[in-house]
Formats: C-alpha cells, sequence, structure tokens
C-alpha cells in the first residue's frame, strides 16, 4: 500500500472515532479517549527509535514534561493557539533528545538507556526549582469553556487535536518503516558493527530516530496542561508514562507499527476500566506484572502470534 | 555567598560518610553491570525491599536493621539467583539482552515499587536503633553515628567481598567471567552457574544497603528512583568493576553532592548524579582510573 493511500486510511478511521465519540454524546468519553489516544501516539513515538532501531529510552516522562512545560510558558506569555504550542513543544522536546543522544549514543546502548532514565531525574529538579512555571507547588492553567470558530467544547477540541496527532504519528512511523531511513534503523538493531562496516551513518541514523521520537512526545506532552488543567512535577514526571509506553508496544509488538497500537488500545482501555473499578494502583501493577510476562514469554508480541 | 570554614568543614565529612554509604548501594551494580554486563535497573527497588524488611523487624520486634539485614541476605542472595535464572533462559540465550532485557529489569523495578505502595502506602518510614540520635564532636566538627556506622558497615562489606573474590575460587571464576567467558568455558568451568553466583551475591548486598538506607534517611517507595542515577554514575565513573574504583567515585559524588546541597539548598542535589553521569559518558566513559 502506497503511503498517500495508507494516509487516507488512517484519516478515515480517525474521523470514524469522531463519528463514534459524537454518537455517545458523553464528556467522560472524551475524557477517557482522549488518554487512550495520548499513548497511541506515544507508544508509536517511542517505537520509532525503541521498536525500529533497538534503542530503549526510558526518559519518556522528561520528554512529555518538556511539551507540556513549554505550554505553560507559552500560555503566560503569549496567546498562541495550541497547534502552534504542540509544534514549539516538539521541537524543544526533540533538540534535548537530540542533545542526550550525542552525547551518549556513541556508547553502548545501555548507557543512553541509563541516561534518558536520569535524565527524567534532572529535568524534574529543574522545574521543581523554577518558580516561574510553579515550582513544586504546580501551575493552573484555565482553559476556556468553548473554542471559537468551532463552537464545540474545549475537551472535545483536544480529543480531535490528538487524533490528529495519532494519524501523524502513525503515518510517519509506516512510512519510515517502507523507506531506506527504516532499513538503516533495521540494520542498526539487527548489528550495529556490521552496519556501521558496512557504511551505514549510524550516529546520524540514531540522532535522526532520537529526534522524531523524543518530538512526539514533546507533542503528545503539550495539550498535558490543558486537559489536566493543574500540573505539578511529581504527576508530569510520573513513572507510570515511562512503563505504559514500553509496554504497549512491546506487548502489540515493536516490528511493525500496528503493533504500538494495538498494545495501546488494549492496555489503555484496560487501565480505564481498571482504575474505576479497582484503582489506579492496581491497574499499574497489572501493566507491570503484563510487561514482564510479555518480554519473557511472547518476545513477538501480539502480532507475532499471527504473522510467523 | 559567605562560605564559613565550620560549614565547609562539616559538609566535606558528612560528604565522604554519605560516600561510602553509595559505595554499598553501588557495590551490587558494579558486580551485576560491571562484571557480568546485566543492565539491572531493578537494583534500587530491591534495596528497597531490604529497607522494608529492615522496617517491618525494627518496628514489630525491635531488631537491630543491619543485624536483621545480614540474615536476610541469603533469602536476597535466592531470589537474584531465580530471577538471573529466568533473565539467562529468557534472554541471554536468545541474545535479546539490549531491548527486552531491559524492560524486564524496568519492569521488576516498577512492580516492585507499586507492590510497597499497595502494602505500606507512601508513607516515610524510619527505624529506630542506639546509633541514629547520637553524635560524635571533634572541635567544629560533627560525625553524626547515622552517617558513621552505615559508611564502615559498607566498607567492611566492600571488604568482605573483595578478599571472596580474590582468594576463593568461585570469586576468582567470577572475575573470570567478566573477562572472557569462552575461555572459562574451556576450564571446564559453566559460566551461566558462576553468574547466577554473582548476581545473587549482587543482589545480597541490596539486603545491607537496604538497611542502612533506612537509617540515614526516611523512605517511601519511590525513593529508590533517586538512586539509579546515582548508582550508575558511580558505577561508570569507578570504571565498571573495580570495587576501589566504585569507592573513590561514590565518596567524589557524596562529597558533591553535599557541597551542592549546602550551598545551592537541597533540592539542587538530586540535579548533580545526572551532571555526573552525562559528563562522565560524554568525556571518560572508561572512568576515572580507565585508559581512555
Amino acid at each position: 500500500m502506497k503511503n498517500s493511500i495508507f494516509v487516507l486510511w488512517l484519516i478515515v478511521a480517525a474521523l470514524l472515532t469522531y463519528v463514534c465519540a459524537r454518537l455517545v454524546d458523553n464528556a467522560y468519553c472524551y475524557f477517557a479517549g482522549y488518554v487512550v489516544l495520548q499513548y497511541i501516539a506515544l507508544a508509536t513515538a517511542w517505537n520509532i527509535l525503541g521498536g525500529y532501531t533497538g534503542y530503549v529510552n526510558f526518559g519518556i516522562p522528561a520528554f512529555i514534561a518538556l511539551g507540556a512545560y513549554s505550554s505553560v510558558v507559552l500560555h503566560k506569555l503569549t496567546n498562541l493557539p495550541l497547534i502552534v504550542m504542540m509544534l514549539i513543544g516538539g521541537i524543544v522536546s526533540g533538540l534535548v533528545g537530540v542533545g542526550t543522544g550525542y552525547l551518549t549514543l556513541r556508547l553502548r546502548g545501555t548507557f543512553f538507556s541509563i541516561a534518558t532514565l536520569a535524565m527524567a531525574v534532572v529535568m524534574q529538579t529543574l522545574v521543581t526549582n523554577w518558580a516561574f512555571v510553579g515550582g513544586s507547588r504546580g501551575a493552573y492553567i484555565i482553559r476556556p469553556a468553548t473554542v471559537p470558530y468551532l463552537g464545540i467544547d474545549y475537551i472535545q477540541y483536544l480529543f480531535l487535536m490528538m487524533l490528529g496527532l495519532c494519524v501523524l504519528t502513525v503515518g510517519v512511523a509506516r512510512a519510515i518503516e517502507k523507506s531506506r531511513l527504516g532499513y538503516g534503523f533495521a540494520t542498526i538493531r539487527d548489528d550495529e558493527l556490521a552496519a556501521e562496516a558496512s557504511g551505514v551513518p549510524t550516529l546520524r541514523l540514531k540522532l535522526i530516530a532520537t529526534g522524531l521520537s523524543g518530538g512526539f512526545m514533546g507533542m503528545v506532552g503539550a495539550p498535558l496542561p490543558y486537559y489536566v488543567t493543574y500540573l505539578d512535577p511529581a504527576s508530569a514526571f510520573s513513572l507510570s508514562y515511562a512503563v505504559n509506553t514500553i509496554a504497549m508496544p512491546l506487548i502489540g509488538g515493536t516490528s511493525s507499527w500496528l503493533g504500538p497500537i494495538l498494545g495501546a488500545i488494549l492496555l489503555g482501555t484496560l487501565q480505564q476500566v481498571a482504575t474505576v473499578t479497582i484503582s489506579s494502583a492496581w491497574s499499574l501493577l497489572i501493566v507491570g506484572v503484563m510487561l514482564v510476562v510479555f518480554v519473557v514469554a511472547a518476545p513477538k508480541g501480539i502480532i507475532g502470534w499471527f504473522w510467523k | 555567598m559567605d562560605i564559613s570554614f565550620d560549614l565547609l568543614g562539616n559538609a566535606l565529612v558528612s560528604g565522604l560518610l554519605l560516600g561510602g554509604f553509595y559505595a554499598a548501594v553501588t557495590i551490587g551494580v558494579s558486580i551485576s553491570f560491571g562484571m557480568l554486563d546485566i543492565v539491572n535497573i531493578a537494583h534500587p527497588a530491591f534495596i528497597l525491599l531490604g529497607s522494608y524488611i529492615a522496617y517491618i523487624m525494627n518496628s514489630n520486634f525491635g531488631f537491630d536493621p543491619i543485624l536483621v539485614s545480614i540474615v536476610a541476605m541469603p533469602a536476597f542472595y535466592f531470589l537474584g539467583v531465580a530471577i538471573y535464572h529466568v533473565y539467562d533462559v529468557s534472554f541471554e540465550r536468545r541474545g535479546d539482552t539490549a531491548l527486552r532485557g531491559l524492560a524486564f529489569f524496568f519492569g521488576l523495578l516498577f512492580i516492585t515499587e507499586v507492590g510497597l505502595v499497595l502494602i505500606f502506602g507512601v508513607d516515610y518510614r524510619l527505624v529506630d536503633a542506639i546509633y541514629i540520635g547520637p553524635t560524635l564532636h571533634f572541635g567544629v566538627i560533627d560525625l553524626p553515628l547515622r552517617l558513621l556506622v552505615p559508611a564502615l558497615v559498607s566498607i567492611a562489606m566492600m571488604g568482605a567481598l573483595q578478599l571472596y573474590l580474590s582468594r576463593t575460587f568461585i570469586g576468582r571464576a567470577v572475575q573470570a567471567v567478566a573477562q572472557d567467558p569462552l575461555a572459562l568455558r574451556l576450564m571446564a568451568a559453566d559460566p551461566s552457574r558462576i553468574k547466577r553466583i554473582a548476581f545473587g551475591l549482587s543482589i545480597a548486598t541490596a539486603s545491607v544497603a537496604g538497611a542502612i538506607l533506612i537509617i540515614i534517611q526516611p523512605i517511601e517507595p519511590s525513593v529508590g528512583r533517586d538512586y539509579i542515577g546515582r548508582i550508575f554514575a558511580i558505577c561508570v565513573l569507578g570504571g565498571m568493576g573495580s570495587f576501589a574504583g566504585t569507592l573513590v567515585a561514590a565518596v567524589i559524588l557524596g562529597v558533591m553532592e553535599n557541597l551542592t546541597a549546602t550551598f545551592f539548598g537541597p533540592s539542587w542535589a538530586p540535579a548533580v548524579a545526572f551532571g555526573f553521569l552525562l559528563l562522565t559518558l560524554a568525556f571518560r566513559p572508561s572512568g576515572i582510573f580507565g585508559r581512555a
């Protein structure tokens, strides 16, 4: 299937999702749907680096928070539309990703993973000490009740934005998979030394993957302050983002764009249900246990059961 | 900024003691990551498990936390052996340690943390022991016993491990497996078995590290996360598998953090470890004693 046709199908799927949400017409539906969509975008973004090149990024909360806090700053200083904030959040986050990558990606893969894990801690320290964005007390964002020109609820608008972002990330991920770039990524994952020896510019490719992956995570984070309306460092840097975003592609399957989507829909929905019916701590425990069970028992994920 | 000598001296001394404690926290990772090449990012979670065991035994029966942790070491050893067995079968033999092996330990870290939250809640817990209150005074320098005792225990544990690794057959085999597993196999020793023992030892140290952690500071389940950056910064800076390097790097980090906390405020201290880690990885990935 050509990329343009694939993107058309994606848009059709997104429109269908929106129509379904409109038919249910319940504000909770948008609130819950936003979370699942957010995880589709996050899992797909993570998979661009993790699944395609095999480099594990644990710093997901840092990238999300970079996007979220750039929105907080822009919200205080300017009156930009949300879509511009998302772009800026994505650029900031992508640049930080490339910076961290430049320092650590020349070493063995595990050092990059450890550096991203520690990066989340330092970002949290910086934000906690930065009074302008609220410091440890957190920041309040007052969102408008309705959106001008469109005349819909703001939460519905956020839902639509996230839907659009999902189309973008999945479209880009699939385009990469079928391109020269994607084959380059795969050579790094399978045997980096051999790739380097055959003239694949591995460092440049890894930096591209880190930049794209981090940038998309920042874009996911940018609308977050408007969604939660109160953002504090402890919740913006929550480890549950990291474990969810890593668990979803690994459970769905990392080799194709479909895996992260399957994982995100399955785990995202399961968690919404478990949070409402049991408790949020138990729902996180379920995700952790599923992650361990899948990496041990089903290394190819759900799509591995169907595609041999 | 007004730097008084008393303040500086005290910050240096307590930094040194803190460094001794950091060495105990890191020693397990120096074995697992430094020698065996197993990226056990769940190590801080096992340390917290040790802290909570010390807490239960101390608050219910009044036992000394350090004694409890030494008694609990065999249990931790077997936990480590069991975990390594799963890791070996699922990832090392499939050659899939990079992506799924890391995710496996990340999952373990998360499960332990959430499990501890479900059992103990997020309240801070602490222990009681005779050496927690008093402080020795030498002129203007204060030596709080609750920092001194952990540092001494830590150094004793490192010394014992160093002796074990350099004097016994198994210990030498552990060092050999770090250098060349194939050569070890040719000597008719099973690298898997040796690695299982070594990984068990590395988790056993977490028991003692956990007990001295809860002596130094009150704990709650997410405290372990602050230690991930520190542990790996120290391990890499110390040249991976070297115990002496680990101790020196731990002391350097302890002093730096304490000076930062004293002169810039404690909320900046966690950033020091990361800065350290990033600079080390960028400029001296083989550690301070390594040949670049």
